[in-house]
């Protein structure tokens, strides 16, 4: 590295100047107050951490994510968490051992070897809830609400609500015995929605004719509400796997109507994000002239067998840095007030009293350049008669 | 990207060429000829479809990103990009050729790794890979060909059409990687936000392209 180059980071790692710092960290308050309020306790797992218990459960899409390495005490593998849910999980799963729903947040650091989409962070601020304990869909529901909240606190408008559900596809798969490559080569041609490769493929496997319409028509059933319909009927011969996820998805909908009056739902029942690990609705929000979901989540039920509980599980996360850049700033209007440099004891006291009262009062330094508004500042302390008083510059 | 506007990535030569009729089907014919203007975006006869001319490597990149909603790519350039990002719901078939691994028709016994030539990294990688070998690959940009004449690789991977390029040079084609022909892409955002318009348009193509067989 050139002596110049001393300054430049890392691709994907960025650091937060103060402007975008203060956004992101008031923005960070509210969502946890927000939270807070919904009665989700806030959780700190740790930032490293052996990698067995790190890449339980979520597949392995995460092992290829994960920057890794040696315990100098014990000679084990040891990873930096990419993803805080698995570790959220095992806190449910082996620490609290509740009986009925827990919930938690989290936000925290990850760290990511490969950038996410074009552009992409290696170092997200992830914040998210997870929901344990309970397997219908008010649970799915709740949490949607609370991402929607999420973004909207964020500012964030004109967000697009993508619904599907995995079983639906589970439960075809369940019908037709391909073997693995086959299959995912099918996963992967239907998830770039490749209709005609999703044929040729079908067309070369073995497969009952009226699955195989089933799996062609699942590409294209994405759209409005109409498409529930559409998939009604596509379905009508599938097991009950698929009926299930159907009908499941129909209730998430009519309850988030209920709740939301006015929102507009897209549907995809071909999504299949996280279909390693997802069990059931699988939901993401997305941003006119982003190519990837700005926040996503759904149902990943038994995460926490591995940690000896399996427990039924909802969540969904996204990452603050991208929020506090997408949103609209929010403008902070209250400025500061600056302080000359004074050993006056009654200077003292107002600069600590102001503060005192929520006033951000900067005090010069003797010999400093620049006065008030190199500082920030908007106002000033002046000395009246035997008082000081808060002028305008 | 407007919400009532779409816009869609193409690449000048073969790929804008063929594209031409399959949009007269959907009404769509663009005001300029990129061939003779300078622009870069090119409107239409629908006030609500635009065209951006970009090289065609890069229109998956343009898709991805948002810069387009939609895009027309050779299936060899989508294999490079590698589609995840993507949707590719429609097979346009047009452009068609074929990705082909390529030698001297006289080739010396190989000593040591093949040395393979190519601007498509990935998929050589990949193909070659599949079939167990390791091979050495030399990324170039252009006239792959020249480079087993001058001893710089013992192949080349390329697409293939007539294969009067390959004859040229004393060359032939060996291995079929795979077929090649356009692909109509979609941005993921676009299908879900503008999904009406996104639509139609492929349903369209659909039809456009049925038309043509």
């Amino acid at each position: 590295m050139a002596q110049n180059d001393r300054w430049l980071l890392p691709e994907g790692i960025e650091e937060v100047l103060p402007a975008q710092a203060e956004r992101l960290e008031s923005l960070r308050r509210k969502l946890l107050d927000m939270y807070h309020g919904w009665g989700y306790q806030l959780v700190m797992p740790p930032q490293i951490e052996y990698l067995e218990s790190l890449l339980t459960g979520t597949g392995n899409d995460l092992e290829l994510q994960t920057f890794k390495l040696t315990d100098q005490l014990t000679g084990r593998m040891m990873g930096l968490r990419a993803d805080m849910t698995p570790q959220v999980a095992r806190i449910d799963a082996h620490h609290l051992r509740r009986e009925g729903p827990s919930r938690l947040c989290y936000m925290g650091s990850v760290l990511k070897t490969l950038p996410e989409g074009p552009g992409g962070s290696r170092s997200p601020l992830q914040v998210g809830v997870e929901l344990y304990g309970h397997s219908g869909v008010e649970s799915d529901v709740e949490v949607l609400q609370l991402m929607l909240q999420t973004l909207q606190l964020a500012g964030i408008e004109d967000t697009h609500l993508d619904l599907g559900h995995v079983g639906i596809y589970r439960g075809l798969m369940s019908m037709v015995s391909l073997s693995d490559e086959q299959e995912g080569q099918l996963f992967d041609a239907l998830q770039r929605k490749a209709k005609p490769e999703v044929e040729a493929l079908l067309n070369a496997s073995s497969i009952d004719n009226d699955v195989k319409q089933m799996l062609l028509r699942l590409a294209d059933l994405n759209g409005g509400e109409e498409v529930l319909d559409e998939a009604e009927q596509v379905f009508a011969g599938a097991g009950d796997e698929t009926k299930a996820a159907l009908t499941a998805i129909r209730q998430v909908a009519e309850l988030l109507k209920h709740r939301l009056p006015g929102i507009s739902v897209h549907y995809d029942l071909a999504e299949l994000r996280g279909y390693h690990y997802h069990t059931g609705v699988v939901f993401a929000a997305y941003l006119p002239g982003h190519g990837q979901a700005i926040a996503q989540g759904g149902r990943y039920d038994d995460i926490g067998m591995v940690f000896g509980r399996a427990r039924a599980a909802t969540g969904f996360s996204t990452d603050l840095k991208t929020l506090s850049m997408l949103g609209t700033p929010e403008v902070n209007t209250t400025g500061a007030i600056f302080a000359p440099h004074d050993t006056d004891p009654a200077l003292l006291a107002r600069i600590q009293g102001l503060r005192e009262s929520g006033e951000r009062v900067v005090q010069e330094l003797p010999g400093q350049k620049g006065g008030p508004g190199e500082s920030g500042c908007d106002r000033v302390l002046v000395k009246r008669a035997d008082s000081w008083e808060v002028e305008g510059l | 990207m407007s919400k009532d506007v779409l816009t869609l990535a193409l690449s000048k030569g073969r790929i804008f060429k063929d594209t031409l009729p399959l949009l007269a089907h959907a009404g769509i014919e663009p005001l300029e000829d990129p061939e003779k203007s300078r622009k870069l975006i090119i409107e239409t006869s629908h006030p609500d479809v635009r065209l951006i001319i970009v090289r065609a490597s890069d229109v998956p990149t343009y898709v991805e990103h948002g810069g387009a909603d939609l895009g027309v790519a050779g299936k060899d350039v989508l294999m490079e990009h590698g589609g995840a990002g993507l949707y590719e719901p429609v097979d346009l078939e047009i452009a068609k050729c074929k990705l082909m691994t390529a030698g001297p028709t006289q080739a010396p016994e190989l000593r040591g790794r093949l040395r393979v030539a190519t601007k498509f990294v990935n998929a050589t990688r990949r193909y070659f890979a599949e079939q167990g070998k390791q091979v050495d690959i030399i990324k170039l940009y252009g006239s792959m060909e020249l480079a087993p004449l001058v001893g710089m690789a013992d192949q080349i991977v390329d697409v293939v059409d007539t294969g009067n390029t390959l004859k040229a040079n004393g060359l032939e084609p060996l291995e079929l990687i795979a077929h090649i022909s356009s692909r109509l892409i979609v941005n993921k955002a676009s299908m879900k936000m503008k999904h009406d318009k996104v639509k139609s348009f492929i349903t369209l193509m659909e039809e456009a392209v049925r038309k043509n067989s």
